[in-house]
């Protein structure tokens, strides 16, 4: 559904992706992890066509990505991106102009469910409240690929039950998510699918369980043996 | 529920279901929930879900009725078999383990009775 084939993408002399291959298929929850550096967010902003890479393909069912695959593809990206002066219900006008998908019954639902009022400002959000709006707004689309950059990251212990529960409850066979996320036992119930991402490439995919089984061990230990050593270290910095 | 991340997650919930049915909590016939209502009731994937149900059906212990649900199956006896499976499993588990520190099933025999005294 969605493939990238042999991505390079070079910052000035750094690399942030460096010869990724991989594709995504219908229908299933992917963790995408890895230490922060290692290219997660990169990876995500060429699939939204936010970011060209520098060669190499990323196509969404065959096509290139573009303004057509905008509008199947639903992204949340880590910075904030509303404006100041907007209140919750501008936001929901806002997607609702910009996304023909754009549903506000569920985005309606899930700010009910994320303890959201319409009328707060966007400027008066604490970060948690932020991200959840974040979450409610881009999974409010009815998108057939989601993709959420670091959801889980800086929310306490009640909002992350809220996030985990809305993105459940967005599941369904027609769709499929990619969650990123450098720490991921936070992830580990919610996924078909993980994959790991070490400088610029995938080290590790494949299906949870099959992973499980074929290295006898839990994939946190996993993921601890693959960026720990000296060598995985030197990944937090691109291309190094 | 804590899961324990050596282990798949669907056959934690799997073991959790028949320990339902052990202590009483589900009874033989019972429906049992959706798949979106066990997503959320455990906080795990509705794929995942569907595979708890799969394991469960080639085990013999629930069945699905086409467009109504998934069921545990009507028979009396189920409680007495999970029952028997458990009880089969941990008495085995303790045996290899006694096995491991030198001690044969019927030294283990008399270390109970000594207990039990």
């Amino acid at each position: 559904m969605l493939q990238f084939e042999n991505i390079v993408k070079g910052y000035g002399s750094k690399k942030a992706l460096n010869g990724l291959n991989i594709s995504f298929e219908r229908g299933k929850v992917y963790a995408l992890v890895g230490p922060n550096g290692s290219g997660k967010s990169t990876m995500m902003k060429i699939a939204a066509g936010l970011v060209k890479p520098t060669t190499g393909r990323c196509t969404y069912e065959g096509v290139p990505i573009g303004p057509s695959t905008k509008s199947k593809i639903s992204y949340m990206s880590t910075e904030p991106f509303y404006y100041d002066y907007m209140k919750i219900r501008d936001v929901e006008k806002y997607y609702y102009d910009f996304y023909s998908d754009f549903s506000t019954d569920k985005f309606k639902d899930l700010l009910k469910f994320m303890e959201l009022e319409e009328d707060l400002k966007v400027k008066s959000l604490s970060s948690g409240m932020a991200a959840k709006l974040k979450i409610a707004a881009t999974l409010s689309r009815n998108a057939e690929m989601i993709m959420l950059d670091e959801p889980l990251n800086g929310i306490d212990l009640i909002g992350r039950d809220q996030i985990i529960n809305a993105v459940i409850k967005a599941t369904n066979p027609n769709s499929s998510f990619i969650i990123s996320s450098h720490l991921f036992d936070e992830l580990e119930t919610i996924v078909d699918n993980v994959v790991m991402i070490k400088k610029g490439a995938v080290a590790l995919e494949g299906e949870l369980e099959t992973i499980r089984e074929k290295h006898q061990k839990s994939i946190s230990d996993l993921y601890r043996e693959m960026y720990s050593t000296e060598d995985g270290l030197s990944s937090d910095i691109w291309g190094k | 529920m804590e899961f324990d991340s050596n282990y798949p997650i669907y056959l934690q919930i799997v073991g959790e279901i028949k320990r339902q049915i052990i202590i009483g909590n589900l009874m033989p016939g019972d429906k049992l929930p959706s798949n979106s209502d066990m997503a959320l009731q455990y906080k795990i994937n509705p794929n995942t879900v569907q595979r708890i149900y799969k394991q469960l059906e080639h085990e013999g212990i629930c069945f699905t009725r086409r467009g109504l649900g998934t069921y545990l199956i009507e028979d009396d006896n189920l409680t007495t078999r999970m029952k028997t499976e458990a009880v089969t499993k941990m008495v085995s588990t303790f045996l290899s383990k006694m096995s491991s520190l030198g001690f044969s099933p019927s030294d283990a025999i008399n270390i109970i009775k000594d207990i039990q005294k």
